[in-house]
C-alpha cells in the first residue's frame, strides 16, 4: 500500500555491543596519527591492528558457525564497519567480508575451506570490475575448456595482500567464480592503482594464463554476485556514515575554537546552517544504514533489501561527500593542506562515492523499483 | 507483551469501525487544511461539533487523565487513533493549541485547581485556545517580547499587540507571555506566563489575510484589559521557563499531545498517485527519467524521516547526540512537506496555475493551497533557520 512499507529498524545486544567494542578499539588501537602512519607504506595497514582484528573474529562476522564464522549474519558487521569508518580506518576488512559473503551465496558448504581460511585471518578479496562501469556485466574474463583464464580485472581491492581471488569470469557465456590463489598468480601480474584515498588499496590483476584452484558454477553464482555488490553498497555506506560523523566533529571543533574577525567563527550562520545539514545528512544515512542491517537478514535478499542497500548508500554517498567537501572550505587555509585531516575526510569522500555503485547507479535502479512496482 | 498487543489490536479494529460510521462526510464548503487556517463560523461550528463526537466516543486524550476528561491509557493508544484519523481522511482536530500544548504544560506544571478548570474543556472544545508568544517586532525572537503586565491589586492590567494568534478571533483563553518588569538585567526575568481570558473589555482580534486568501491568524489588541492575577501561571518573572516548555511541546520535542491529527496528512503515496495522472510531452509524467528522479528523493526524505523517528526509541543509535533526532524533527519535516507540496503543484502543466476556485483545477487547487498553507509551519513554532540556530547550539555545540 505505502511506498514506506517496510521501515523496520532495530539493534540486537549483539549489535550494540559490537558497536561499542569497535568503537573502543578504533579509539585506543588506531587514532588518526596511526592512521597516518600508513598512508604511503605498501599494504596501508599495520599487520598487528589487522591479527587484532582477525582475533577479535570480525573476518568471520557475517559467516556461519559451520565454516568457522560467528553466525550473526551480515547485518552484525554494519556497526564494525560504522566505527571502521570513524576511524578512517582501511585494512583488508571490506574486501574479505565481501569475498567471504560472494562464496557463501554462491556455493555454501560447498566453499568450507575456503571460508574457514578467511575467518581464520586469510585476506581474500573479490575480482568484479572488467572497467570503470559497475553497471556493467563485467564477465570479459574467459575460463575456456582448458581450465585456464583469461584477461584482466581493475580496481582489484587490496590486491597486494590478497591471498586469494574470487574471479568473476564468464564460461560458455555463463558466469562463473574462478577461485584463484596468489601463488597462481604471476609475477608483475599486479599493478596498484594509485587511488584518491590513501587509506585504501587497489590493483589491476591480469589473470590470463592463471588456472584457477577450483570454479563455482551454477545459477546460485548470478544471485550471489547481486546480493553481494548491494552488501558492498550497504557496507561502505556504513564506513561513509562513520566517516562522515569523525568529519563533523572534527568541523565543529575547529568551529568551536577558531576566531575570526574577534569571533568564534562558528557563531556565524554562513557556517552554523550548512554543519546542521551535515548532522542531519549524517543521522538521515546512519538510519538507511542501520535499516538495512535490519532487513538483509539471511539468504537471498529481499526487495525490501535491495531498496535498503541502495537508498543507504545514495543517503551516505550526499553526506560524505559535503562533509568532506565543507571541511576542507570551513578550514580556511589550513583545510587545504596536507596536514589538515579534512584531507583525509575529502579524499574517502571521493573513493566512497563510487565504490558498488555511485548515487546515480541506485537512484536509478530505486526508481525502478519504486515507480514501477 | 502479547495481550497488549492483542488489546491495541481489537482497539484498532473498534476505532477503525467507529471512523467508517462517524467520519463526516465533505460539508460541501472548503475545510482548513490545518488548525491554522479556521477563518470562517461555518468551519468552527462544523469542527467543533466534530471534536466533541470524537471525544464523547472516548477516542481523544488517550493517555490523559480520567479525572480530567482523558481515558487514562498508553499513549499508544493515542497514536492509533490519529493514524485511523488520516486513514480514513476524517476533518482536522482543530483545538490545538490547548490538546497539544496547553493540555500538556499544565498536566506537567500546572496545579490542580488550574487542571481541573482547563482540561476537561480543551478536550470537549467547549473552550478553544491561542497562543499570545510572538509579536509585530518580535517573531522568533521571543525574549524580547513588550506587551506589558502591571499588577494592579487583584488584577494585572494588559497592555500591547501580539500577531499571528491562530484561532484568536475564536478563542476563550490565551497563554499569554507578557513584561512583568522592565528593568531586569537578563529581558528573560522579567516575563511572565498567564492563562489569559479572551472575551473582556480590552482584548480585541483582528483577523489577517494569509498567501492562502484565507484567515486563521489575527493580530490580537490589548488596551488597559484587566485580567484576575490568579491567571498568573508559576512565578512572577518566571514566564520565560514556562513558555520554553511550551515550545518543547509546539516542536513535538517532549511528548504528551492529544492528539496528531491536526492538519489533513499528506503522504508520499498521495504525491505519487496525483502525479501519475499527469501527461507530460505526450507521455506520464513517471516515465520521465528526470521527474523519476526527482520522485526518489522525495521517497527517500520521507522513508528517513519515518526511519528516524523509530530510531528516537533505540539508545545504541542514539547516544552520541542526545535530543538530535528530537530536535531536528521540525527542521527536517517542515522543509521535506515544503518542497514536497511545491513540486506536486507545479508538475501540472498549465493547470498548475489555477487556484481554489477555479472548477479545472487539479483537485481544487488542493497542492496549490497545501503548498502555501505549509509556510505556516516552516515558520510558525520558530523558523527553520532559527531550528538551525537550535540545533548548532543545543546538539552540536557551537557558540551562539
Amino acid at each position: 500500500m505505502s511506498l514506506l512499507q517496510n521501515v523496520a529498524i532495530s539493534v540486537s545486544d549483539e549489535q550494540g555491543m559490537l558497536l561499542d567494542v569497535a568503537r573502543g578499539f578504533v579509539r585506543d588501537q588506531t587514532p588518526i596519527a596511526a592512521v597516518r602512519a600508513q598512508l604511503e607504506t605498501e599494504p596501508g595497514f599495520d599487520p598487528a591492528i589487522w591479527k587484532a582484528m582477525v582475533d577479535m573474529g570480525w573476518t568471520g562476522i557475517a559467516l556461519p558457525d559451520s565454516v568457522g564464522g560467528a553466525g550473526m549474519g551480515v547485518g552484525s558487521a554494519v556497526p564494525v564497519f560504522e566505527a571502521m569508518g570513524g576511524g578512517l580506518l582501511g585494512t583488508p576488512l571490506l574486501a574479505t567480508t565481501l569475498a567471504g559473503q560472494l562464496l557463501w551465496r554462491a556455493a555454501g558448504e560447498g566453499a568450507a575451506d575456503w571460508l574457514g581460511r578467511l575467518c581464520a585471518g586469510s585476506v581474500a578479496t573479490v575480482a568484479i570490475l572488467d572497467a570503470a562501469d559497475w553497471g556493467g556485466a563485467n564477465t570479459g574474463v574467459r575460463l575456456d575448456g582448458q581450465g585456464s583464464l583469461t584477461g584482466g580485472k581493475r580496481f582489484v581491492a587490496d590486491a597486494g595482500v590478497a591471498d586469494y581471488f574470487v574471479v568473476l569470469a564468464s564460461e560458455e557465456g555463463a558466469p562463473v567464480l574462478a577461485l584463484v590463489e596468489r601463488s597462481a598468480v604471476q609475477e608483475g601480474a599486479i599493478s596498484a592503482n594509485v587511488l584518491i584515498d590513501l587509506t585504501k588499496r587497489a590493483a589491476n590483476v591480469d589473470f590470463t594464463g592463471v588456472m584457477p584452484a577450483e570454479v563455482i558454477r551454477g545459477e546460485s553464482v548470478s544471485t550471489a554476485l547481486r546480493d553481494t555488490l548491494l552488501l558492498g553498497a550497504l557496507l561502505t555506506a556504513a564506513e561513509s556514515t562513520g566517516a562522515a560523523d569523525r568529519c563533523l566533529t572534527s568541523i565543529t571543533e575547529y568551529l568551536k575554537t577558531r576566531k575570526q574577525f574577534g569571533k568564534l567563527i562558528g557563531s556565524y550562520q554562513a557556517l552554523k546552517h550548512p554543519t546542521v545539514d551535515i548532522y542531519v545528512g549524517m543521522e538521515n544515512a546512519r538510519a538507511f544504514v542501520y535499516h538495512g542491517a535490519t532487513v538483509v537478514g539471511e539468504g537471498a535478499l529481499s526487495r525490501d533489501a535491495e531498496i535498503a542497500c541502495r537508498m543507504a548508500k545514495v543517503a551516505a554517498d550526499d553526506v560524505i561527500v559535503f562533509a568532506g567537501d565543507r571541511s576542507v572550505q570551513f578550514h580556511g587555509g589550513f583545510g587545504f593542506t596536507w596536514d589538515c585531516d579534512s584531507t583525509l575526510f575529502i579524499r574517502r569522500a571521493q573513493w566512497a562515492q563510487q565504490m558498488y555503485g555511485g548515487a546515480i547507479h541506485h537512484r536509478k535502479r530505486l526508481a525502478k523499483l519504486l515507480l514501477d512496482g | 507483551m502479547s495481550d497488549n498487543k492483542a488489546a491495541l489490536t481489537t482497539f484498532r479494529d473498534d476505532v477503525a469501525a467507529w471512523m467508517a460510521e462517524n467520519v463526516p462526510a465533505d460539508p460541501g464548503f472548503l475545510l482548513p487544511l490545518t488548525f491554522l487556517e479556521v477563518g470562517t463560523e461555518q468551519q468552527l461550528d462544523f469542527l467543533r461539533e466534530w471534536q466533541h463526537k470524537l471525544w464523547s466516543a472516548g477516542y481523544l486524550g488517550m493517555h490523559w487523565p480520567t479525572e480530567y476528561g482523558g481515558q487514562g491509557a498508553d499513549p499508544a493508544f493515542q497514536y492509533i487513533v490519529d493514524k485511523e484519523l488520516g486513514r480514513h481522511n476524517a476533518p482536522i482536530i482543530f483545538n490545538t493549541i490547548g490538546l497539544n500544548w496547553v493540555g500538556p504544560l499544565l498536566l506537567d506544571m500546572g496545579t490542580g485547581e488550574e487542571k481541573a478548570k482547563y482540561i476537561k474543556n480543551i478536550l470537549s472544545a467547549e473552550e478553544i485556545w491561542c497562543q499570545g508568544f510572538s509579536e509585530p517586532d518580535h517573531g522568533s525572537d521571543l525574549g524580547a517580547v513588550q506587551t506589558r503586565a502591571v499588577r494592579d491589586g487583584d488584577e494585572y492590567v494588559v497592555n500591547g499587540s501580539k500577531i499571528w494568534t491562530t484561532l484568536g478571533n475564536y478563542a476563550d483563553h490565551m497563554i499569554l507571555l507578557a513584561r512583568t518588569n522592565p528593568n531586569t538585567e537578563r529581558k528573560y526575568d522579567g516575563l511572565s506566563f498567564f492563562l489569559s481570558p479572551m472575551k473582556i473589555d480590552g482584548v480585541e482580534a483582528h483577523p489577517i489575510r494569509k498567501v492562502t486568501g484565507e484567515y486563521g491568524f489575527n493580530q490580537t489588541f490589548f488596551t488597559d484589559a484587566r485580567i484576575p492575577a490568579s491567571c498568573l501561571m508559576g512565578d512572577e518573572g518566571g514566564g520565560w521557563t514556562v513558555a520554553m516548555k511550551t515550545l518543547e511541546y509546539e516542536r513535538g520535542v517532549t511528548a504528551g499531545q492529544a492528539s496528531g491529527h491536526w492538519g489533513v496528512t499528506i503522504q508520499i503515496d498521495d504525491m505519487i498517485e496525483e502525479l501519475s495522472h499527469i501527461e507530460h510531452d505526450g507521455a506520464p509524467l513517471l516515465a520521465d527519467p528526470v521527474v523519476r528522479d526527482d520522485l526518489v528523493g522525495f521517497i527517500m526524505e520521507a522513508k528517513a524521516l519515518t526511519l528516524n523517528g523509530r530510531r528516537m526509541a533505540i539508545p545504541a543509535l542514539n547516544s552520541d547526540y542526545p535530543m538530535g533526532l528530537a530536535l531536528s524533527v521540525k527542521y527536517r519535516g517542515t522543509e521535506y512537506e515544503r518542497r514536497m507540496k511545491q513540486y506536486t503543484a507545479s508538475k501540472q502543466g498549465a493547470q498548475s496555475a489555477l487556484y481554489v476556485g477555479d472548477d479545472d483545477a487539479v483537485r481544487g487547487g488542493f497542492w496549490q493551497r497545501a503548498y502555501f498553507s505549509n509556510f505556516g509551519a516552516t515558520i510558525g513554532g520558530g523558523t527553520t533557520q532559527v531550528q538551525a540556530n537550535i540545533i548548532a547550539e543545543h546538539v552540536l555545540g557551537l557558540p551562539k
